[in-house]
């Protein structure tokens, strides 16, 4: 029943090219403007034609204390040559705006890596803040690393002195000094970030023209420089892509675009009912801008306000979609029962974050998949499912409107911070290819009289807008008798009534894809099961596992509920099955209950992604 | 409303094939009745209406109506109506709800849909009470209240739900009474005024809190401890016997007789239903300080409304701008990826 991984052939691993890929993070204080820097070094790597992944790791806190080691705001981008799937274990480079970014962020550099530091910040001060008793830089400390060490905060303020900045302003140009020399450092063009700044600072041409300055500077520091040794240029040539066009996407922005699609693709106008809340509020933000979209946006009084609100415009004919993270997911549940008792459409995307209660709010976790699947009173079945990645939530997005629409139902949408903020390059889809779903309002009494809760083949209740005349009708949250609607508490209607919202949702199953393998065979040793945001670490691992002759295989669900339906058969033609979750194990769990599988669990609750080495060295184990 | 949207009903026309469940003597029959009885008078079409409540009593209304018609969850009634009346304007959106439903679990949305001054109506049922679940004393309940789960007495004082109202913004605050034949112009004067439009209504729990308004509303009582208002007249009761009159010494109302029906003379001025101070003042009148409750339309002074600001906005933002969703999703920073030779 195992089989081997197919090794290459030499005439294969020739014509593989180098494999190369480079990690930078930009760490600082979260007043440097990391996350901008990390930003526009994302575009131009994404403009160079290299395929990327980042990872934007910033603090809950807006403006922590400056100089302390809470208040560090990091960025790692991980860029190549080839398929990048994760956003790298450890940076090749670290650039370091001060010693608190240096202390939090030095243990995971590479052995041998580059260290770039703002000497000027290392001051008696911020050293004693980070807990440096003595400069870092002079006692020999980061010897296992190459250091380079210059006052970056001067060469800033002789650049930008010429436009006559206070010493605070020309200080915030400091993060364009460094993203000018990391342009050099991987030969990168600067005119789009000059554009860019231009266009921000449109109405402060001076501002504008100190942060070209200090990017020209910084960059011109690289080209003059004496320096030898570490300060190298390198080109990593652009990664193979299928030809078309290319934009970055952040799974926010996907999301959001993925929505209105499914909107047009099931003529509905969109209706969004949201409350701020880290990480899910970019969602409301891009949604908020799309009026002509046919998109109304709510920013309710809470996050019950904002679901009931989804629901209301749901029972008047729009899509009604509400998002939050779990700690708002959790407000919302009672609305979402009620969603599933009325049988009306509704998308919820849950944005998870570290729980439990606040958590970590700016950390990503994927703890919320029990919450989806089983977190509401009563027998209360709705679909859920989850995106890989930020290019693979425009996707999601559209599904979770079609099993909504067509399935009369709640379904769960499961991201988390990670794809929310992060960035990656998306092949722009052609939207025409896309198959629409439109959506069939009951307009007027069918053959044989009109039933609120009469069903169709897929047992999905009728449709009616209020307004329409002849089919008027009351709902709610009280047992509906079958067909009538009416209120019914007998003992066989309840149990009838359970059983029909349990069989719609499980029949789900039979209009969604079969599960496929991602990467091995369809039996074998072992299978590596994930879903959402760990698809990038999974699939290299496994990838890396296979090509050294491992019989390991990946499979990634994005069905959570109902499950496709040959999930279960195939489980069961692995030896072993190991799941690695962002969690304490509930995809293992739920694995185990539905197809009694020994699935087991591979667990991480740092609030960091997995790194592909801890997975790769969980499937050695597995396979020892 | 326009003449193509108005239609000839009977109150029949309103009720629905479902039986009314509340218990025998419940002061909900009487303002059923009077709804169904203000709605032909309105001209509005069944098919346009939308009934939305929340848990509690009151709020199996919806089910007795012959409209459209949303028994939500326990104080989500103005949330849930709030989506429907922004995703379809034109529908005639009625709250039904109760004074813990609007006031205790519901109160948040309560404030915020006032606030925002959605156009609906909203009819809070004050029984002062908790019904539904037996017995317990209610956000407007007295002090003192004695019920299963304050067997000593309430000791916290109640809300006013007009006080509340006002003080969320509301634009249009009257009062009327379940079983009082003024409710349905109390209705009507609600429906046509734009905005949100908010009804505490005096209804009589038989079983868990009755007679507790039998202070103003027994027919004995009523005419001294009942002041109907009406805007641009003398503030008048007691079959203008007594009046409001406005002390500018201290700023507040005081009961005055009036002699020969010389309301002048006696100081009792007109109510003006946009004056905002007058209407606190009118609010805080009790019965059981000697005054007259006040009732019938309190406060009337519209605002644009939310529902149509919205619309507005959504267009404004959206002129001259097209749905193209091919051209949204290729936006930003973009670059082309030419053909090349594949590399496994």
């Amino acid at each position: 029943m195992a089989s081997a991984a197919r090794e290459l052939t030499p005439r294969e691993a020739e014509a593989r090219p180098p494999r190369e890929e480079v990690v930078v993070r930009f760490a600082g204080d979260s007043g440097d403007g990391m996350q901008l820097t990390g930003g526009q070094f994302t575009l131009s790597t994404a403009l160079a034609g290299n395929d990327l992944a980042t990872f934007p790791d910033f603090p809950a806190e807006i403006r922590a204390p400056q100089g302390t080691t809470f208040g560090v705001s990091a960025f790692q981008i991980n860029f190549g040559s080839t398929a990048i799937d994760t956003a790298g274990d450890q940076p090749d480079v670290l650039i370091a705006m001060n010693p608190a970014a240096l202390k939090t962020n030095v243990a995971a550099l590479k052995p041998g890596g580059l260290i770039i530091a703002d000497e000027g910040e290392f001051g008696a001060r911020n050293l004693a803040k980070a807990g440096y008793e003595v400069s870092p830089l002079t006692d020999g400390s980061l010897a296992r690393w190459q250091l380079l060490a210059f006052n970056i905060s001067q060469l800033t303020l002789d650049a930008v002195k010429p436009f006559g900045l206070g010493n605070k302003e020309a200080l915030r140009c400091k993060n364009m000094w460094t993203l000018g020399l990391a342009l050099w450092m991987f030969d990168r063009d600067r005119a789009p970030i000059i554009k860019w700044l231009r266009t921000k600072f449109a109405k402060a041409p001076q501002l504008a023209e100190a942060n070209i300055a200090a990017l020209n500077a910084g960059h011109a520091y690289g080209e003059t420089a004496e320096l030898s040794g570490p300060m190298k240029q390198h080109h990593i040539a652009p990664a193979p892509a299928e030809a078309g066009l290319y934009r970055t996407v952040t799974g926010a922005e996907s999301i959001s675009l993925g929505l209105v699609a499914g909107a047009q693709l099931a003529g509905l106008p969109m209706f969004f009912g949201g409350y701020p809340i880290t990480p899910a509020s970019a969602i409301l933000h891009h949604l908020a801008r799309l009026k002509e979209f046919g998109v109304t946006t709510f920013q309710a009084e809470d996050e019950i306000a904002a679901v009931a609100s989804a629901i209301g415009a749901s029972y008047a004919g729009s899509l009604g979609v509400t998002s939050s993270s779990g700690p708002g997911i959790a407000l919302k549940t009672e609305a979402i029962g009620l969603a599933i008792m009325t049988e009306l459409p509704l998308v919820i995307i849950n944005s998870q974050r570290g729980g439990p209660s606040t958590g970590l709010p700016t950390k990503t976790e994927q703890s919320d998949l029990y919450q989806a699947v089983y977190g509401r009173n009563g027998d209360a079945p709705l679909a859920v499912i989850a995106a890989r990645s930020p290019a693979d939530a425009f996707d999601c997005a559209i599904e979770a409107v079609r099993l909504a629409t067509q399935f009369m139902t709640p379904v769960i949408l499961l991201t988390d911070g990670y794809i929310a903020n992060a960035a990656e390059p998306w092949k722009v889809p052609d939207v025409a290819a896309y198959a629409p779903f439109p959506t069939a309002f009951l307009t007027s009494v069918p053959e044989g009289g009109f039933q609120p809760y009469a069903r169709d083949e897929k047992l999905a209740r009728p449709w009616v807008k209020p307004g329409t005349p002849g089919l008027l009708h009351r709902i709610g949250g009280i047992e509906k008798q079958d067909k009538t609607g009416n209120i019914d508490y007998s003992p066989t209607n309840h149990q009838q009534m359970t059983d029909l919202r349990k069989a719609k949702i499980d029949g789900i199953a039979d209009h969604i894809p079969e599960q496929a393998v991602e990467l091995g065979e369809t039996s074998g040793r072992l299978a590596v099961v994930g879903w959402g945001s760990t698809y990038g670490p999974i699939r290299q691992a496994v990838s890396r596992a296979r090509t050294r002759g491992l019989d390991v295989s990946h499979i990634h669900i994005r069905h959570i509920w109902p499950m496709p339906r040959n999930l279960g058969a195939l489980l069961k033609g692995y030896e072993k099955i190991l799941v690695p979750e962002m969690n304490g194990g509930q995809l293992k769990t739920v694995l185990r209950d539905q197809f009694l599988v020994d699935a087991r669990s591979l667990s991480k609750v740092s609030g960091q992604p997995f790194r592909i080495a801890e997975i790769e060295a969980a499937i050695e184990e597995a396979l020892a | 409303m326009n003449e193509m949207t108005t239609l000839k009903t009977t109150p029949k026309d309103w009720e629905s094939d479902q039986e009314v469940r509340w218990c025998p003597g419940c002061g909900d029959y009487a303002i059923l009745k009077a709804v169904q009885r203000t709605l032909p008078e309105l001209g509005v079409r069944p098919e346009n209406t939308v009934f939305v409540s929340g848990i509690g009593c009151s709020s199996r209304f919806p089910y007795y109506m012959e409209t459209y018609g949303f028994h939500t969850i326990h104080g989500r009634a103005p949330a849930i109506a709030t989506g429907v009346k922004l995703a379809n304007p034109e529908l005639d959106v009625w709250i039904i709800t109760g004074d813990g439903d609007a006031l205790s679990i519901g109160g948040n949305h309560t404030m915020h849909l006032l606030r925002r001054n959605l156009d609906c109506q909203i009819l809070l049922f004050n029984n002062e009470i908790y019904g539904l679940t037996k017995g317990q004393y209610s956000p407007t309940s007295r002090a003192g209240t004695r019920s299963p789960s304050t067997p000593f007495g309430s000791v916290d004082r109640p809300a006013s739900p007009c006080a509340f109202a006002q003080g969320s913004g509301a634009r249009f605050i009257a009062r009327g009474i379940d079983t009082h034949k003024k409710l349905p112009d109390v209705l009507k004067a609600a429906h046509a005024h734009k905005g949100a439009s908010f009804v505490e209504i005096f209804q009589n729990c038989i079983v868990y809190n009755d007679d507790v308004f039998a202070g103003f509303t027994d027919k004995k009582a009523a005419p001294d401890n009942q002041i109907w208002l009406e805007h641009g007249e003398p503030m008048l009761f007691a079959n203008g016997t007594k009046g409001l009159a406005l002390d500018k010494s201290d700023l507040r109302l005081h009961v005055v007789d009036v002699v020969d029906g010389n309301w002048e003379a006696a100081g009792v001025i007109r109510h003006d239903q946009t004056n905002p101070g007058i209407a606190r003042m009118l609010i805080d009148l009790s019965p059981q300080r000697g005054q007259p409750m006040a009732l019938g339309v309190i406060y009337n002074d519209p605002r644009p409304t939310f529902d149509s600001a919205v619309v507005a906005q959504n267009a404004e933002a959206a002129k001259g701008k097209t749905a193209d969703l091919q051209a949204l999703i290729s936006k930003g920073q973009t670059w082309q990826v030419e053909k090349q030779p594949h590399v496994i």
